[in-house]
């Protein structure tokens, strides 16, 4: 029997579900060459904003032991840089059938457009619009993707900004995620992406009596959040018709397999690297398509949503 | 459920190697390979990525660079400083006829100490080529000679040793003597000159890289080097 793990993500061919979740390993073309060579689905670059940011200074991401907890604070080269990464990136992913998925990120709406607009000229195949990293409010403010309202004026002002599919990343540090699923999808996302990074959360050092982190707090990934990543995914699936990339979690096939039966398109795949490195795509995709076999599925369709039945 | 969070350690020595150079002993144990490294966390400063100069009793040689580093340098004996790993590959001790020959740049000498150690017990002959820019800034050449290794000083100014690069002087000796293979660590350059050099004379070698550190994980992204990350598929890079 032939196996197709094949995903199509906004019209998007991708050759496997597993995509390179934005913030893990991003930063230069060779390296997103090498994610996809060792067997990712789709490629995401670490979140772009408009100017270049350092980030925030050391400790920056912390194995707890349920997970990680960080606080990197969008580090990134600016828009302008980003371009040129991106550029040759595609270039290197295209003989691969491997597509990329641009992150963005602003401070204000007009930003976000901004970024979009600009990171358009590089033509990568969808835009990620990131509007929930919980570890700027410092300096930002509160996420955008905490309010139905915001997160839906981000999405129509990078919606107008660019022709390219848009998938809008949520956090899961909301009362009522659905909520702000429907937002954006009204307001024109193509996809969404859940979910960020759980918390804030903080880890201390016991000997000092200080948070580890040195921006105190960070968000939580890992293990740990997948059961509040699937539960996100499969309300916000029961609730909105444009696919959803599920992130949150995911270390091996079986893990894959969940989020796809709560009806996620693709499946995100970022802590996981921390233990298993870039071959864990590999890995996850050979378990994902070991189970297939075992439970005679020729194609992700087959079983993608069943967990919705009842 | 442990993960892998910083642990405290109190100093319990404290040597000035040269004028910008401290090598500090910690109360702690760490079960590392010569090459790896290990985060160093200075609560409300900063936390950075050392070589592990010594795992029994856990070592770090550190040199002045900038404000943390000021900072670990003012701490006495009996205060407490703080580590996690060790974390990335370290140098792997290769089977080989000829002597292993360390090219130690700077502050590169202080992780090729480990090594040298390892390799003394392990009975192999070591020659040590310790270069700096000048005599003040030369790094644990005595300790080396202690270890039973033939150490070759060499400065840019000439101010100790012979003048020149290491590189090149590494080049001489391995003309002279039947070399097994190359460990290096010191400035880009530096390395880059050593991967000339072994594959001129067809000689393995592992260099130990610098990168820009974040995580120390894996997972940022911020060390790479072409495809590679320092900070898990390094720090030791294998070349020739």
């Amino acid at each position: 029997m032939s196996l197709d793990l094949s995903v199509d993500l906004c019209g998007i061919r991708l050759p496997n579900p597993l995509v390179l979740a934005s913030g893990i390993l991003g930063t230069s073309a060779p390296l997103l060459e090498r994610v996809a060579r060792c067997g990712a689905g789709a490629v995401t670059t670490k979140s772009c904003g408009p100017a270049p940011r350092a980030g925030h200074p050391n400790p920056t991401v912390i194995d707890w032991g349920g997970g990680l907890i960080n606080a990197v604070g969008l580090p990134n080269p600016g828009v302008e840089a980003e371009v040129e990464i991106i550029a040759t990136a595609i270039e290197q992913l295209a003989p691969l059938g491997v597509p990329l998925i641009a992150s963005i990120f602003a401070e204000t709406v007009a930003g976000f457009a901004a970024v979009a607009e600009r990171i358009s000229t590089a033509n990568p195949d969808l835009i990620e619009v990131n509007i929930s990293c919980p570890n700027v409010t410092a300096e930002f403010g509160r996420p955008f993707a905490l309010d139905p309202a915001s997160a839906a004026q981000v999405t129509a002002a990078v919606r107008a900004a660019t022709t390219l599919p848009i998938i809008v990343k949520l956090s899961p540090n909301v009362t009522d995620i659905v909520a702000i699923a429907r937002a954006v999808e009204d307001a024109g996302a193509d996809a969404i992406a859940a979910i960020n990074t759980l918390g804030p959360g903080m880890v201390i050092d016991v000997e000092s009596g200080q948070p580890i982190l040195a921006n105190r707090v960070g968000g939580v990934s890992g293990p740990a959040i997948r059961p509040i990543a699937v539960r996100c995914v499969y309300d916000i699936c029961a609730a909105v018709s444009v696919p959803v990339v599920g992130i949150g979690g995911v270390t091996c096939g079986r893990d894959a397999v969940e989020m796809l039966m709560a009806g996620a398109t693709a499946v995100g795949v970022g802590s996981a690297v921390y233990q298993g490195g870039p071959e864990v795509f590999g890995h996850i995709r050979d378990e994902l398509a070991g189970w297939m076999q075992a439970h005679d599925y020729a194609s992700l369709s087959e079983f993608r949503g069943i967990a919705h039945e009842r | 459920m442990s993960g892998n969070l910083p642990s405290a350690a109190r100093i319990v020595s404290i040597t000035e190697e040269n004028v910008r150079v401290k090598t500090l002993v910690l109360n702690a144990r760490a079960q590392a390979q010569p090459g790896q490294f290990a985060m160093v966390w200075l609560p409300g400063a900063d936390e950075k990525p050392f070589s592990i100069v010594d795992d029994h009793p856990l070592t770090f040689t550190i040199a002045r660079v900038g404000p943390f580093t000021q900072q670990v340098h003012a701490l006495n004996v009996g205060d407490r400083l703080w580590w996690r790993g060790p974390f990335g590959r370290g140098f792997e001790i290769v089977e080989g006829n000829g002597a292993h020959l360390l090219i130690g740049g700077g502050y590169g000498a202080a992780p090729l100490a480990f090594l040298a150690r390892r390799l003394r017990a392990a009975g192999r002959q070591v020659i040590a080529i310790i270069g700096a820019k000048t005599k003040a800034e030369l790094l644990l050449e005595a300790r080396f000679a202690a270890m039973g290794c033939t150490v070759v000083v060499t400065t840019e100014d000439g101010s100790a040793g012979g003048r020149g690069l290491a590189t090149d002087v590494a080049r001489d000796v391995a003309h002279r003597e039947r070399v097994a293979t190359v460990y290096a660590c010191g400035p880009e350059g530096m390395l880059a000159a050593v991967e000339r050099l072994c594959a001129e004379l067809h000689l393995p070698g592992q260099v130990s890289r610098e990168g820009y550190m974040r995580c120390g994980l894996g997972v940022c992204g911020s060390c790479h080097h072409g495809p590679w990350l320092v900070c898990r598929d390094g720090p030791v890079f294998t070349v020739g």
